[in-house]
């Protein structure tokens, strides 16, 4: 028998879609420098501005604490307005204001901070329109080797930080970290990681890999921002504890740590971020043992990638579970975070790379 | 955080002790255990066993568990596993002759069974079952009993909010209370207070969550002690009939009865392999598909089918896998006198991704040669699907654009009757002589398709008919996937449930000042700091004000009332969260 007639069945890649997404993905990153100098522009602007909040509200007297205001207090003034909530932090966290932001309350760093997240948009949708037409070339999920893998990974990192924006949740000084490690992302992913656009072997054909790899990406990208502000909490917490103990940081640290929110706010956000995405990992993971269960003949059997996957979880289970246990919360439990996601990256790169199993087709 | 109703623990914050000042209004939002901080065990050997059992189900202790089972499970992704890949295991053995008889020891070839790595996982379900039956016990009480009374001082809560009304007091809890109710709070009077509380489904979540995951482990457990995993290749129009002497290899666990095999049988079709046919992945495959025709039971009907790489064939429980495949050239050997000793398609075992195939002919019996001698036949086939100029020794690509069988005949005796079991892939030359060729050296020779090797001195003649493939089928049976399955998903719905949801109160107390007039004060807790307990508070707050609108103070001539928008806004406090 022959297999000439099927075997040109096999969908040939479009050159021309390839070389587009290329071009795309060559241009989004230079509007992402362009993006990263104008943040830099921002915190150098920013640094202009008067620093000493963090410190001042540490070092005030404890009259300062508990509710400030409350219309009670203020006696009969406030009954005739309508009934104002008063929000008390949690016993035992610092009073501390949360920082202005990168730009310091300066209005050129302020403005320079907004030209760098409308370049950051712009070279967001660059990339996404890079990543669809690679997509497109190839016929499939931008997501069969880890070229394909990376360009995606850092659109949706991206995409996650101006949803959140969009939500105009309290986010803008993520923005130079991100990018930062967005650009290296890229970086390492056109140089190293290259691949040329092919198709995907008999293994990776299953709706189950859009779902189960989909999700894995978001997962990461989501637990990328929670990273990120989890190091931010380490640094301004212990900022803050020097502060509080009478010590005197560098002017560095002072500078720009104190433009951040104050730790417990970065904490409470690392911990919301990470803790939303942990149902969705967890639902990852079964959608790969159940892609598993069809494309192996079992949902489970401890090959390196699975293996790590599950590191991951249990390491954000611990991470969660820290946060409930007396004792653990705080610093422990940020410490854990940053293990889990570590867990996270090695499954990611660590595993394709250096350990061979039933995954390593991931094109390196 | 542990809210226990006693006093303040040493080395807690005063801060924290300032949540003590809530007493029982705090208590029992979660039902996560207290942690004994370091208090030593009672006297005598029941007093020892509470404080072990205690420590056990304590969240420090589950939490270390939780960190050695993520530790535990790194040496296996790192070593390999007899499990998975023996013949890596064996390599390993051979490089590292001084380590390996200490990862013996310890297990560490098969981590996932090991004594040490079961042991963290079972000290974490008896763990996880010691925590959830008493969390549930608990969780039952507080369903039955009502939400806590107010707490003296309504201000220290995190979320509060007051105002002077005209209406009476009475009339401001009656109205709170239906409020709350109709917002689905549970809500009772207490005293000059209403107490509500909310969000219930987070802990029913939390619940069962931990229980799915004791659902999960038992259900994988009973996965891998009745779990069977057989293999076999059918050549294209052959057929299978799923009893174990079928099987050319088997395995099952521990409990497994062989007449829990589904009654099925099946035959292959046809096989259908493309491969990429240009590009740098030049010959990566494609698409493997097997067409069957299979039934099921003594008289089932036949019924079509393809197995494909990702979708196994299910019957019953057994699922069938397509594995691998390969080709099956077909040989038709003649005797001295011509007559046809043997006729088969003999399945190859590819070598590489260009499936460049290696395998032997084996003529046990009827074969005899120019002299009417009685002997058997052993052929050494290589086998190339793509033959290029240049590229002897291997197939340059995987699909048949250009087949060619190298055999290498030998007669003799086979070796069978010694007693060892023998591949049939391998041959023992040992009793085997070569055949020579007319120049005397070893007859050896590549055919194309239709071609026929004539073996020397009338001996006979082994022709190359044409090129079957072969497909290997796993069939296993796994049970109670389903119910891991179930647990899984309940899982994620727990979880969800318990993350997404918030467990808190709302208490509104109303009573006369000593001017007469009467002071509404509404405080709100939740588990954990929230932005949600103020906004929903300052919601409440708005439409209790609506009914009970605040009263002018008799200080100060205010401006109208009616001017302001009932809307309540949130002011955070300093150090609060925006
Ligand atoms: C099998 C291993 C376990 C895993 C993977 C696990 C996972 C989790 C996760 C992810 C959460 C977060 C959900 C939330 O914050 O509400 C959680 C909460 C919790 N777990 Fe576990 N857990 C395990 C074992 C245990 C054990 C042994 C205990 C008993 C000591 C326990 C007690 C709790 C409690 C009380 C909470 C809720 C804490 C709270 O109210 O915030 N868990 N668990």
């Amino acid at each position: 028998m022959t297999l000439a007639a099927t075997t040109e069945l096999a969908a040939a890649t479009n050159e021309n879609l390839a070389s587009i997404s290329n071009t795309l993905i060559y241009s989004a990153m230079a509007v992402y420098t362009l993006a990263f100098f104008a943040y830099i522009a921002e915190w150098l602007l920013g640094s202009r501005s008067k620093v000493g909040r963090t410190a001042a509200a540490l070092t005030a007297t404890t009259a300062a604490k508990g509710p400030a205001v409350t219309a009670g207090k203020k006696g009969g003034t406030a009954v005739l307005e309508r009934p104002q909530v008063v929000v008390r932090s949690a016993a035992g966290a610092r009073d501390v204001p949360d920082g202005p932001g990168a730009h310091g309350g300066d209005e050129q760093g302020d403005m320079y901070g907004r030209i760098a997240i409308s370049l950051t948009v712009l070279a967001f949708l660059v990339e996404l329109g890079g990543v669809i037409a690679r997509a497109a070339s190839v016929e499939r999920a931008p997501w069969g080797n880890m070229y394909e893998f990376n360009l995606t990974f850092s659109t949706v990192a991206v995409g996650v930080y101006l949803g959140l924006l969009a939500l105009r949740k309290n986010v803008r000084w993520l923005g130079l970290f991100l990018i930062t490690s967005v650009l290296l992302d890229l970086g390492l992913a056109v140089t190293v990681l290259y691949t040329a656009s092919d198709q995907l072997v008999p293994a990776l054909h299953s709706y189950w890999l859009y779902i189960h790899v989909s999700t894995a990406i978001f997962c990461g990208a989501v637990f990328y921002v929670g990273a990120v502000a989890t190091i931010l909490y380490l640094f301004k917490d212990a900022y803050e504890n020097k502060l509080a103990t009478g010590g005197k940081p560098g002017k560095f640290a002072n500078s720009v740590l104190d433009r951040l929110p104050a730790s417990a706010s970065l904490d409470k956000f690392a911990y919301r971020v990470n803790a939303a995405v942990f149902p969705l990992w967890t639902f990852t993971i079964i959608a790969g043992a159940i892609w598993a269960g069809d494309a192996w003949g079992r949902y489970w059997g401890w090959d390196p990638k699975e293996t790590w996957s599950f590191i991951t979880w249990v390491a954000y289970a611990c991470y969660l579970h820290a946060r409930a246990t007396a004792g653990w919360k705080g610093r422990k439990a940020a410490y854990l975070a940053m293990i889990a996601f570590g867990c996270w990256l090695f499954n990611y790169y660590g595993v394709n790379i250096f350990v061979s199993g039933k995954h390593s087709y991931a094109g390196v | 955080m542990s809210k226990s109703t006693v006093g303040p623990a040493p080395g807690e914050t005063p801060a924290a002790s300032d949540e003590q000042d809530l007493g029982a209004a705090g208590s029992q939002l979660s039902t996560a255990p207290v942690d004994t901080l370091a208090s030593g065990p009672a006297l005598g050997l029941i007093g020892w066993a509470r404080w072990f059992w205690r420590q056990l189900t304590s969240m420090r202790v589950a939490l270390l568990l939780l960190l050695l089972l993520a530790l535990g499970a790194i040496p296996g992704s790192l070593i390999p596993q007899s499990g998975t890949d023996e013949t890596k295991v064996a390599e390993f053995r051979q490089a590292h002759g001084t380590l390996a008889p200490i990862y013996d020891r310890l297990g560490l070839f098969h981590v996932y069974s090991s004594v040490w790595f079961s042991a963290i996982y079972i000290l974490l379900f008896v763990s996880l079952i010691g925590c959830i039956v008493p969390r549930t016990w608990q969780f039952v009480g507080q369903l039955r009993s009502r939400p806590p009374g107010a707490p003296k001082r309504l201000t220290r809560l995190p979320a509060y909010t007051t105002w002077r009304t005209d209406a009476e007091p009475e009339q401001v809890r009656a109205a709170a209370l239906t409020l709350l109710r109709k917002r689905r709070f549970r809500a009772h009077l207490a005293g000059d207070a209403v107490a509500g509380e909310k969000g219930y489904l987070r802990e029913v979540g939390n619940l069962s969550f931990h229980i799915a995951l004791i659902v999960m482990l038992v259900a994988f457990a009973c996965g891998q002690l009745y779990k069977s995993e057989g293999n076999k290749l059918v050549v294209e129009g052959d057929g299978f009939s799923n009893t174990l002497t079928q099987y050319n290899d088997f395995k099952s666990g521990n409990l497994f009865g062989t007449d829990d095999l589904n009654p099925f049988s099946f035959t292959l079709d046809k096989f259908t392999g493309t491969y990429e046919t240009s590009g740098p992945n030049t010959g990566t495959a494609r698409t493997f598909q097997s067409a069957i025709t299979y039934s099921v039971g003594a008289y089932g009907k036949d019924k079509k089918a393809v197995v494909k790489v990702n979708h196994p064939l299910e019957i019953d429980d057994s699922k069938i896998y397509l594995t691998a495949h390969g080709y099956a050239p077909l040989i038709t050997v003649r005797d001295g006198k011509g007559n046809v000793v043997y006729r088969d398609a003999v399945p190859l075992l590819p070598l590489d991704s260009n499936i460049t195939s290696s395998g032997v002919i084996k003529v046990f019996d009827g074969y005899r040669d120019a002299k009417g001698v009685g002997e058997q036949l052993g052929i050494s086939a290589f086998f190339l699907p793509t033959y290029t100029k240049g590229s002897e020794a291997a197939s340059t690509f995987p699909a048949l654009r250009n087949p060619v069988l190298n055999l290498t005949p030998y007669h003799g005796d086979l070796g069978v009757d010694s007693g060892i079991p023998q591949s049939v892939y391998q041959l023992d030359k040992s009793h085997m002589k070569e055949f020579k060729d007319s120049k005397g050296a070893q007859l050896r020779d590549n055919l194309e398709p239709g071609e026929t090797m004539t073996l020397p001195n009338g001996a006979g003649s082994v022709t190359y008919e044409g090129t079957k493939e072969w497909a290997n089928f796993q069939i296993t049976q796994q049970p109670a996937s389903g119910w891991a399955l179930g647990g899984a998903i309940t899982a994620i719905f727990g979880l969800a449930g318990s993350l997404f949801l918030q467990r808190r109160r709302v208490w509104v107390r109303a009573v006369k000042g000593d001017d007469g007039v009467t002071v509404v004060e509404m405080g709100g807790l939740g588990r954990s700091e929230s932005a949600k307990v103020p906004e929903e508070l300052g919601d409440l707050a708005g439409i209790l004000y609506d009914q009970a609108p605040s009263t002018p103070d008799p200080d100060t001539p205010g401006p109208s009332a009616s001017s302001a928008s009932p809307e309540p806004e949130v002011v955070p406090a300093e150090g609060a969260e925006k």
